[in-house]
């Protein structure tokens, strides 16, 4: 009973007409900022967040408009991806394999439509799922402590490093560099300064949407300069749109098996969607028995990626919101979004502010009934999104990215660490380091040090303190098995290709 | 060659904030761990990771020819530039300049980043004023008084 008035109370809160309406734009802008190639749900998120406030969002609309963007945005990358063979975000990344071909074969309208309502199931039934898991979850998260959460940011850490990127070393490099930044400026506990070089700006610490901005959105800049943003052309016909009913009601299993893998997926923290999308793809291919037309425009395999990168994303949030760990790189922003309210994630979240949890969760199911309108019947107009030449658009990013971090922070210093973080996230992605787990380990820095800190002052000092409950020794043991796994996995995590 | 001379880079200056970390106080109140021993734990990964680096290089990134560098490193220069300059000329002009420089720099085409660097100055002040409500000068502030 108790689900049923709390999800009473969450729609009080999304109908009002200006939360509605933050929703339906968010989905709009979403989905744009999805269809994109090069800007995906983690850049548009952290684009815009500055922006929230200088808005004067309260915390509930803010998390409404954010989360819409989020998932319109993980709706939206399929677009390019069928259109374009290049996806517009990288767990769509998998939805190119059969999206382009079956595109090709003059039925981009269908695939559109198929990956679209593939979508609509798998973010439906994730959101349906994050709302009956979070409250059991949190319950758990009760008997967490200093040690445990410390073992739990361990875990996040180990995983993430483990899946992001292809080789160890650099992922933990990620994750030193994102922890060593959040050593800088006052100590939480002794109130003496750390690393700050007697620099006054840095006594607070650098913030951490600074850091966000800088890394996914100048980053991104510099690297279409790169490439002088080769114009890309829709090289394929975009009939009609007819709603393949035959191809939906043979992809049906594929859709449920998929979301059922996705969402265990985003559950993972550091995982994410794209795992979500490429578990989901390669169980497909694997468990069905003619699977001679995969790569070449199967159904099945844009159903099943689609299905299981949306269950990811709502998958995702249920740790971000029980444990204050996030799942993946989009949801490690809307943390910060979290954290910059004054809201701290966690177990106390569902008791103390029930009408943000429930509020988010109305306005997911809602945003994905909107979603679904915009991506299959007016899925036409956001094709033509795509033909905004990268030059037009890159500079309106890097504009908006100064205005919002301006507005915010007021700091002519805090605009030249962005700059800095920008050309650093370039560094990176020219290095194969990943950037995720730098801001993860500038959000989580802090927590983590307080953690274990309290654990020795409760322990007196004592280490095997850390591993001395049930839980800790289980989320160690998981972390290390996530942190070697991909060196004996790796072989297998390989992305097939396209058979032309 | 890359990966060796950023392990490199990353071991001296793990090994420098460790360095740092070291020379921060013991508070004499109950916090048994204090705030040296979480950086220098962190240093002490960083090391390990520098040094696999160093000794286990990967392939060498696809580094862009000296003429694409030099144009990332000018947009690096208009982006520092426009952080000093937003105030003293005013949003319009510095974001009309740096918006057509960043888009020239993107698709060489004179005219398009002409256009899309005055149509972005003016589309987001009236969004950024009007919608948003941010205080934002126009104009240079002595031009205005």
């Amino acid at each position: 009973m108790d689900l049923f008035a709390n999800l009473a109370l969450g729609f009080d809160v999304a109908l009002t007409p200006f939360t509605l309406a933050l929703a339906v734009a968010g989905c709009i802008i979403g989905t744009m900022v999805g269809s994109l190639p090069g800007l995906g749900p983690s850049n548009g998120v952290a684009i815009l967040i500055p922006l929230t406030f200088s808005f004067g969002l309260d915390a509930t609309q803010a998390l409404v408009l954010m989360t819409s963007v989020y998932y319109g945005a993980m709706y939206g990358g399929r677009i390019s991806s069928i259109l374009l063979n290049i996806p517009g975000d990288e767990p769509a990344m998998m939805t190119c394999l059969d999206g382009y071909p079956m595109a090709k074969k003059g039925r981009a309208g269908d695939a559109l439509v198929l990956s679209g309502v593939a979508s609509f199931v798998g973010a439906l039934l994730a959101t349906i799922g994050l709302m009956l898991l979070s409250p059991l979850l949190a319950r758990v998260a009760y008997l967490f402590g200093p040690a445990e959460y410390f073992a739990l940011y361990m875990l996040a850490f180990a995983t993430l490093g483990g899946i992001g990127s292809n080789n160890q070393a650099k992922a933990a490099l990620a994750v030193c560099i994102g922890l060593a930044i959040a050593t800088i400026g006052v100590d939480a506990t002794t109130g003496m300064t750390r690393f700050t070089g007697d620099n006054m700006h840095l006594f607070d610490g650098i913030d951490f949407l600074v850091a966000i901005v800088g890394l996914f959105a100048v980053s991104e800049v510099l690297v279409f300069i790169e490439s002088h943003g080769k114009d890309s052309a829709i090289g394929v016909k975009l009939e009609k749109i007819t709603i393949p009913w035959a191809d939906i009601f043979f992809t049906k299993w594929t859709m449920l098996k998929a979301t059922a893998i996705g969402f265990i997926a985003g559950l993972l923290p550091g995982a994410g969607a794209s795992l979500g999308s490429f578990l989901a793809y390669m169980q497909e291919k694997s468990s069905v028995r003619d699977n001679s037309e995969f790569g070449k425009g199967d159904p099945r395999g844009i159903a099943a990626p689609e299905a299981g990168n949306n269950a990811a994303a709502g998958g995702a949030l249920v740790p971000m919101l029980t444990l204050g760990v996030p799942g993946s790189g989009t949801t490690a922003v809307l943390l910060a979004l979290l954290m910059t309210l004054n809201i701290t994630p966690g177990p106390t979240l569902f008791n103390d502010r029930p009408e943000v949890v429930w509020g988010l969760i109305a306005s997911l199911l809602i945003a994905n009934v909107v979603l679904l309108i915009l991506n299959v019947p007016m899925v036409k107009m956001f094709s033509k999104v795509l033909q905004v030449p990268p030059a037009i658009l890159l500079p309106g990013v890097t504009l908006v990215s100064f205005v919002g971090i301006f507005s915010l922070t007021g700091s002519y210093f805090d605009l030249l660490l962005m700059i800095g973080f920008g050309v650093l996230g370039y560094l990176l992605r020219k290095m194969d380091i990943p950037s995720v787990p730098v801001i993860l380990g500038i959000l989580l820095g802090g927590h983590m040090e307080v953690n274990l800190r309290r654990a020795m002052v409760l322990s007196d000092g004592d280490w095997t303190y850390l591993f001395q409950s049930n839980i800790s020794i289980g989320l160690w043991v998981f972390a290390i098995l996530g942190f070697i796994a991909p060196f004996f996995l790796r072989g297998k995590l390989k992305v097939p290709t396209q058979s032309s | 060659m890359t990966d060796r001379i950023t392990g490199f880079i990353v071991v001296v200056l793990a090994l420098a904030y460790f360095a740092g970390a070291t020379t921060l106080s013991q508070p004499f109140f109950a916090d048994p761990l204090g705030p040296k021993a979480f950086p220098m734990g962190i240093a002490a990964v960083a090391v390990v990771c520098g040094l696999v680096m160093l000794m286990k290089p990967d392939e060498e990134p696809a580094w862009p020819g000296l003429t694409t560098l030099l144009h990332i490193g000018y947009a690096v220069v208009a982006l520092v530039l426009y952080a000093y300059g937003l105030k003293p000329l005013g949003f319009l002009v510095s974001t009309a300049l740096v918006g057509t420089a960043v888009s020239y720099l993107i698709s060489p085409n004179l005219r398009v980043s002409v256009l899309t660097g005055l149509g972005m100055s003016g589309g987001l002040f009236l969004l950024f004023k009007f919608v948003f409500g941010l205080s934002l000068f126009a104009f240079p502030r002595w031009l205005i008084g």
